[in-house]
């Protein structure tokens, strides 16, 4: 066996009130696909970041190629050999794609030079991308080919990948598996962050298996079920939602021939919205970020306006009205950006619980707020739905994102609801937290509400919706039961292929070649 | 390295330490500034905060500190309605001109009409909506046509000083002053003149409308859903549109009720302590109330209390001057220094200070 090409020994990063990592040891081959599976805040991110440099560790080593590696930077880091694609890109939109890839480069060639260069490596590794589209004109996809691109030209041993699938269609997840896999036969190390078992199991060579910032096991994925890995990273066993069987009741709420602009520059325009959601079932609606999720919320919330008989409440028209009017009615939303948007960061728990609840638990008469109200709301949302503060007195930024999660959404399910809108509403959130919520919508459409979950994890709508409709482009496919749906039905409905009836004559032009091979 | 770290919570300790902290850095910054000017520092800090309350000469500073104070804390409340918001309304200054102006002119539209339970309450309206006009004007071009209500109402203060001169040298001419700039005297017209409620004691109606806003303020801001909806939408704006917050009309608001306070202010100011229309009748209550505003914590108790100490720097600003030949410069470097210390301690109330022992090496 051949000496590891990167190893780490001992790592210990603590911050203010947290260890981060622990103890963290592991070592990783030449032509390995190499995962770091945990749960949020398990300490993956910290790790990657301490290797590329970002972050300096407390304690421990590291040895790349056999030799001591202690970068003091990014740059230390990629003059080493060692690349990463974050997450979040960072690209400028109203660049084109080989500009944005200069900007990344120490040195730049002559961006003629450049654009063959791209067009080189995007052939040799099947990741289709014109140098000179504007990166704003681009899918998510796309973006992230951009930045592994970036990555690529700089020739790296070493590639770090922070969960890359998280935006990605399942045909670009494809692609994106083609790449890395072509990658390793070249003897490449690829790090792999994701909480995905299905993903990881179907790529990695090996796993290190982090909770609580310590290596909690390592094995061949690929040996191990799913749920044998989920239960390493969690530590306990699983607890899966109950059953969805239920029959639907009549129509709650449906939306007919809406088109809204966004507001957001960049954002996205709805067009000719069809929806429809009854008692007693959640409506899933799966899409990539940015393909109209916000503007969704925003419609039905009552942030956004629109012809009144766009939105029908039964048959009363609700598309003009406000969001407490709409609350007074019974449609509630949870949006998903917790902080900043479904709360307001510096605020504590008893304001933030009279931010939505104002109307519909009668916390204003005469204009005044009765706080006793406002607090036995949050009082309630905080003991019903296991939020771990000190008090309600908490501000909401001093919450941890599960926790404020789980107090957006008992917010509004305490209010009795007849219609919950909720966006994203297991985002960041560990496993047994994520469960915890969706366990709560499921008993909210059991007790006769109609649910509509807009979320980017397929598993997730699958797992607890009756109906799947895909937003790509500001237009939402024709829902179709979750039951026997496969994924290439899914990844085509997402690629935005929507008369998926006709099958095999589908237009849409590249999209349509990808989704050949899907299955992983 | 010195390194700030963001607190998970803001600090309620620092929160009301830093104003204290900034009184007391601004003595000692202030001190040495009088020191390099060859005055005796402690002479001259006792001159400003300690002769004009409990000095030989109290019994006239006294009242002159009720005269100072009133417009400051009257303007300071409404301005930090808006501060809350994130409405930035800098033009007080200029609603406080031109409610004084409408109000006097309603005044002298009477004279020499006596009877002042007409005359009196018409002027104290007519002079809440002049500053409420006035403010209007950044008010809807900024909900109209998206313009930053910073520079209009700012660049406004300058209008209205124009329309100030105008007036004194045109239409509210006294017809009786020889020629003159100035109207009359509206101290010496019963029915509109804003005398003082016991005599010699500085008190007048301004003050009492002052301690009124104070109290409204204190409970809008803690128990009316206006109030919380100004504070979401400052402390957040997208989380108060999700809350139903309409945000032009906030803005139109908080414009609104700064403008008619400055505007109440200006009004009792002409008919009392200023007692005529006149070029220079503006001495800069609207900017400084921005001061007692952020000294004040935005805060109407805070905002009172500010209040009342920045009528003593005021105050004892002068006598410094008339009595130790302090320039008149050194005194507003002073008083700019207190609202430069606090937005420097603030940093304080959110994050706190690190010293990174190993970062050194």
């Amino acid at each position: 066996m051949s000496t590891p090409l990167l190893e780490v020994r001992g790592l210990r990063k603590a911050y203010p009130g947290v260890v981060a990592n622990d103890d963290v040891s592991f070592a990783a081959r030449r032509g390995e696909v190499h995962a770091l599976l945990g749960e949020n805040g398990a300490g993956k991110s910290t790790l990657v970041k301490t290797v590329y440099g970002l972050l300096r560790p407390d304690e421990g080593r590291m040895m790349l190629d056999g030799r001591d590696y202690a970068p003091a930077s990014p740059h230390d880091a990629r003059q080493a050999g060692v690349a990463m694609v974050f997450q979040h890109f960072s690209l400028f939109e109203a660049l084109d794609v080989a500009e944005n890839v200069a900007l990344g480069m120490e040195v730049p060639p002559p961006m003629r030079e450049l654009a063959t260069r791209i067009r080189d490596v995007s052939e040799t590794y099947g990741l289709p991308l014109d140098p000179n589209r504007l990166v704003g004109t681009l899918s998510a996809g796309e973006r992230q080919r951009v930045e592994i691109i970036r990555c690529l030209l700089q020739d790296p041993q070493v590639l770090i990948m922070d969960e890359p699938t998280s935006v990605l269609t399942p045909q670009e997840v494809a692609i994106l598996f083609e790449t890395l896999k072509r990658l390793r036969t070249e003897g490449k190390l690829i790090l792999y962050i994701s909480h995905k078992l299905e993903e990881i199991r179907a790529l990695c060579d090996w796993a290190t298996i982090l909770r609580h910032g310590r290596v909690t096991g390592s094995c061949d994925p690929r040996q191990k079920s799913a749920r044998e890995l989920a239960e390493t990273m969690v530590g306990s066993e699983l607890a899966l939602p109950a059953a969805k069987t239920r029959e639907p009741g009549e129509v709650a709420l449906s939306i007919a021939g809406l088109t809204a602009a966004s507001g957001a520059a960049f954002g996205t325009e709805l067009k000719d919205l069809f929806l429809e959601v009854r008692r007693g079932e959640i409506l899933g609606i799966g899409g990539v970020a940015g393909n109209g999720q916000d503007e969704l919320l925003a419609v039905l919330s009552g942030e956004s306006r629109s012809a009144p008989d766009s939105i029908m409440l039964g048959d009363l028209p609700i598309g003009s009205f406000g969001p407490n009017e709409r609350r007074a009615l019974g449609v509630l939303a949870a949006p998903e950006e917790r902080l900043g948007h479904a709360t307001a960061p510096d605020m504590n728990l008893i304001e933030n619980a009279a931010l939505s609840g104002r109307r519909r638990m009668g916390m204003v008469s005469r204009g005044f707020v009765n706080w006793g109200k406002a607090r036995a709301h949050a009082e309630h949302v905080i003991e019903q739905f296991d939020v771990r503060v000190p008090g309600a007195g908490s501000v909401a930024r001093s919450l941890s994102g599960g926790n404020l999660q789980k107090f957006v959404i008992g917010r509004e399910i305490l209010q009795q609801p007849d219609v919950l809108v909720v966006n994203q509403p297991t985002w960041g959130l560990d496993a047994a937290a994520a469960a915890a919520i969706r366990q709560s919508l499921l008993d909210l459409a059991g007790q006769g509400a109609a649910v509509i979950v807009i979320s980017q994890d397929l598993d997730e709508l699958m797992e607890i919706s009756t109906r799947f409709s895909a937003l790509n482009e500001g237009r939402l496919s024709k829902p179709r039961d979750t039951d026997g749906l496969t994924l290439e039905e899914i990844g085509l409905m997402l690629g935005g292929a929507h008369d998926l009836e006709i099958g095999q004559g589908l237009s849409a032009p590249d999209r349509a070649v990808e989704a050949g091979e899907t299955s992983p | 390295m010195i390194r700030l770290e963001r607190r998970p919570a803001p600090s309620r300790a620092w929160a009301w330490a830093t104003p204290l902290l900034a009184v007391l850095a601004t003595m000692v910054a202030g001190g040495l500034l009088f020191a390099f000017l060859g005055k005796d520092p402690l002479l001259v800090i006792r001159t400003i905060f300690w002769d004009p309350i409990l000095g030989e000469f109290a019994f006239y500073y006294r009242g002159q500190l009720l005269v100072k104070a009133g417009p400051l804390i009257l303007i300071a409340i409404g301005l930090s309605l808006g501060f809350r918001a994130g409405v930035w309304n800098i033009g007080a200054e200029g609603q406080y001109i031109m409610g004084a102006i409408c109000g006097a002119a309603v005044g002298l539209a009477f004279y020499p009409l006596e009877a002042r339970w007409l005359i009196f309450p018409l002027m104290v309206l007519a002079g809440g909506l002049g500053g409420f006009l006035w403010a209007m004007i950044p008010g809807i071009l900024r909900t109209r046509f998206n313009t930053n209500e910073i520079l209009v109402s700012l660049l406004l203060v300058y209008v209205a000083e124009q329309i100030l001169a105008w007036m004194a040298l045109g239409p509210l001419r006294s017809p009786d002053g020889a020629g003159f700039p100035g109207s009359r005297n509206l101290r010496h017209y019963d029915s509109a003149a804003n005398h003082e409620l016991i005599s010699g004691s500085g008190m007048h109606w301004g003050l009492v409308a002052a301690f009124i806003a104070v109290i409204l303020g204190h409970v809008l801001l803690s128990r009316h859903i206006l109030g919380f909806n100004i504070r979401l939408a400052g402390a957040s704006p997208r989380a108060a549109r999700f809350a139903g917050v309409n945000p032009g009309l906030l803005v139109l608001t908080c414009l609104g009720v700064s403008g008619a306070l400055a505007g109440f202010a200006g009004l009792f100011e002409v008919a009392g302590p200023a007692g005529q229309i006149n070029i220079d009748f503006n001495v800069g209550y609207g900017f400084t109330a921005i001061i007692v505003a952020f000294l004040g914590r935005l805060h109407p108790v805070g905002i009172l209390l500010a209040g009342f100490l920045m009528a003593l720097t005021y105050i004892g600003g002068e006598a410094a001057q008339a009595t130790l030949g302090v320039p008149a410069a050194a005194i507003q470097a002073f008083q700019g220094m207190l609202l430069f210390f606090l937005l420097a301690l603030d940093v304080m109330t959110n994050y706190r200070v690190r010293i990174d022992a190993r970062a050194r090496a």
